[in-house]
Parts: structure tokens; sequence; C-alpha cells
């Protein structure tokens, strides 16, 4: 019997958790209008959410791009067909590592941030004066940051897998001496643009969405104590890569699952 | 920071992601390959297309020509019917032949066009008359098993088995 009642008071809170996190969501989308008629503060979060990613998503970017051309290469080279080493680096970063690792990044170098920044204007009750000087938070503080996840994030997954495969080109041509020609060809006649980086780019899209949202909702329903701010940052990079990783398995079981 | 060097660098982030997919798109994928000219489709029948798939190359003497548009079944004669696409500034002659092909053991399936002697090139709409399948290996093995037991269990017969084969 009680573990009847323990079960059903930890559904109830995890569906009121979910109630929460939807209506905030919704409230959130309610408000981008008029956070897009004050255009500076949507380009003031670009700023900082995506340039200032810049660095580490393009480092990232080419080591990935170094690794994998060095590993598929001892693999390829076995098979004869070192020259698909284009093909195999660009699919693998178009489809895949692109929009994941660059969405890994992102929630731990921009969510994290946004999530301390919410969860310290929270503690520093400057949410609360908002509120009282009758200026909707949610339009003045979370929706141009929520605006400049969704633009930033395809564009650093675009920048990572581009960098990416400049750094296999370097590592499969320049290093290994690699051909070129047959390095792009094979490459250009395999990757289509719709399936392959569009979708990709696609992916990145639904994953900027993702950390966005966990880590505003985070902050704002972070304890407003120090402790509390730490739990919560914590925590925005534990969900959203769960996230990200969950979404990824599905988005990619409803996009390449055909040929 | 002021207003202006905010926007400025904001501004050189999107210009960096869309060159970035700019370089996704035209470099590392197919969008630079795909269009561009003119082209005209020509159709052919196989008995059998193998492995080939929409998008796959039309060669001739190993030349990129065209493309492979789409593939569907022939109701009537229950053929593959194969739709190409061949750049403009291509003719071939009325009379060429198209086979089906596989680039290496085990590489991609292409179409590839050995041009005839005829006067007449190829329109628009037109259909290549002349075709060779694409080689099945369970065919090939299963033709192979049958010629060696026939030549197995008839010693001395004439061994007609294994040449009549891939003669389609």
């Amino acid at each position: 019997m009680n573990l009847l009642v323990n079960l059903g008071a930890w559904t109830l809170v995890q569906l009121r958790g979910w109630g929460h996190a939807a209506l905030f969501f919704l409230d959130m989308l309610r408000a981008v209008p008029a956070s897009l008629r004050r255009f500076g503060l949507v380009v003031a979060q670009v700023y900082a959410i995506g340039n200032r990613s810049l660095v580490i998503i393009m480092a990232s970017g080419l080591a990935v791009g170094f690794v994998l051309a060095l590993q598929m290469y001892y693999a390829l080279v076995i098979y004869g067909a070192a020259e698909s080493l284009g093909l195999i680096v660009n699919l693998s970063l178009v489809r895949e590592l692109g929009p994941v690792v660059s969405a890994l990044l992102f929630a731990g170098r921009a969510g994290t941030s946004l999530t301390a920044e919410i969860g310290l204007m929270k503690a520093g009750e400057q949410i609360a004066a908002m509120e009282l000087m009758a200026i909707d938070p949610k339009a003045r503080v979370l929706a141009p940051r929520l605006i400049g996840g969704i633009v930033s994030m395809p564009l650093l997954a675009a920048l990572f897998s581009a960098v990416g495969i400049l750094g296999a080109w370097v590592v499969a041509v320049q290093l290994i001496g690699v051909d070129s020609g047959n390095f792009w060809a094979i490459m250009q006649s395999q990757v289509d643009v719709w399936r392959d980086v569009g979708n990709g780019l696609l992916k990145a899209a639904v994953f900027g969405v993702i950390c966005t949202v966990v880590a505003l909702y985070q902050g704002y329903e972070a304890d407003a104590t120090p402790e509390g701010v730490a739990h919560a940052t914590t925590r925005t990079v534990v969900i959203s890569s769960l996230w990200i990783l969950g979404a990824d398995f599905i988005l990619t079981a409803l996009m390449f699952s055909t040929p | 920071m002021n207003k202006r060097t905010l926007e400025a660098l904001v501004g050189l982030f999107v210009l960096l992601g869309v060159a970035a997919m700019a370089f996704l798109a035209l470099k590392a994928a197919n969008l630079g390959s795909l269009g561009g000219g003119a082209s005209y489709t020509v159709q052919a029948r196989f008995d059998n297309i193998g492995g080939l798939k929409p998008r796959a190359a039309v060669r001739a003497a190993g030349v990129t020509v065209g493309r492979v548009k789409s593939i569907v079944l022939d109701g009537q004669t229950f053929q593959g019917l194969v739709t190409m696409d061949i750049d403009s500034e291509y003719k071939f002659p009325k009379d060429t032949a198209a086979k089906i092909l596989t680039a290496g053991l085990l590489g991609d399936q292409y179409v590839g066009l050995e041009p005839g002697g005829d006067d007449n090139n190829l329109a628009a709409g037109d259909a290549i008359a002349q075709t060779q399948s694409a080689v099945v290996l369970e065919n090939l093995i299963g033709q192979f098993i049958t010629g060696r037991a026939d030549s197995a269990g008839t010693t001395g017969a004439a061994p007609a088995a294994p040449a009549s084969g891939p003669a389609k």
C-alpha cells in the first residue's frame, strides 16, 4: 500500500514538473514576438551565446576531424579504399557528430552560463524587481536568449562540421597523401544536400531549442541561493546532454532509417 | 563594448556560419554538381537494374555525362525503366548501347554508354534500344555451379550450359 502511495506521489510530481516546464516553454514562445521588437537584446544574446562559443566549437571540430581522418585511414587502407576517407568523415560529421558534439559543448559552454546568469538574477531579486515594474521578465530576459540559442546552434554545428572536414582534408591529403581530387569527388557524389546536410542542420536546430529551454528553465526555477544555482547549473548539463542524446536517436531513426 | 562593434561581431559570426553551410552544401555535398547546365532525358529498359540508384552517374568512356533521374518498373514489359538526364553538350548516336556497370569490384553501379555509329543523335525522350543488365552475383555463382555440375556429370559431353549464361 505504501509502495502504491509512493508510486502515485512520484508520478504526480513528475507530471507536475512536465506540465510546469511545458507551460514555461509556451509562455516563453508567446513572449518571442515582443522581444523581436527589441532586436538589440537578441543581437546581444547571439553574441553571448554564439560568438563566445566559437573558439571551443571550432577547436573541437578541428580535433575531431583530425582524429577521425587518422583512425578511418588505418581501417580503410586495408581495403584499398583510402579515398573514401572524405566521404566517411563528411557523413559522420554532418549527420551525427557535428550536431551532437557541438550541442553537448554548447550545453556545457552556453547552457551553464545561461542557467547561472538567470539563477543569479533570481537570487538577486532582479526578476522580481522587473515584475514589480510591470516588465515581463519572459519577454525581456528569457525570450531573447531563446532566440539567440536557436539562431546560434545550427550555425555552430555547420562550422563544427566544416572545420572538421577541412581538418580531415589536412590530415588525409597533406599528411598522409590521399589524392585530393578523389577525396572531394567521392564526397560530392555520395553526400546529398537535403538528406545529409539539411537534416544535420535541422537536428542542430532541435538541439538548440532543447539546450536553451533546459538551461533557461533550470535557471528560472533554481533555488535563490548559491547552492541552488550551483545545483541548477549541474542539472542543466546533465539534463540537456541526456535529452540531446535521446532526441538524436529519435531524429536519426526518423531521418536516416531509409538509405 | 559599444553597440556597433557588438553588431559587427554578431554579423561576422552569422557570416562565418552561413559560409560554413555554403561550404558544406557546395564543396562537401552534391549541390555544386546538381542542375547547372541544361540537360535532356533519355530512357532505357533493363531486364535487371541490380543495385542502380537514382542520382547514379551516367558515364561514357568513364567520363560522367549525366545522372540517373528515376527508376521505375515498366508494367507492360516488367523491365526496369531507367530515366537519365544527360548534359546537353554531349550528343550520342541513336544506336548507343547502355550497360549497367560497377565501379571497381564492390563500388557503385552506374550506367555506361557505348556510342554506336548512327548518323542521327539521340533526342530528348528517346529510348535506348540496346541494353545490358547489371551482373547479379548470385546468378553468376548459380551459373558457375550448375555449369560445374553439368560438366562433371556428363563427362565428354558438349559443354553447352556455361556459355548460354550471360548472353542477355
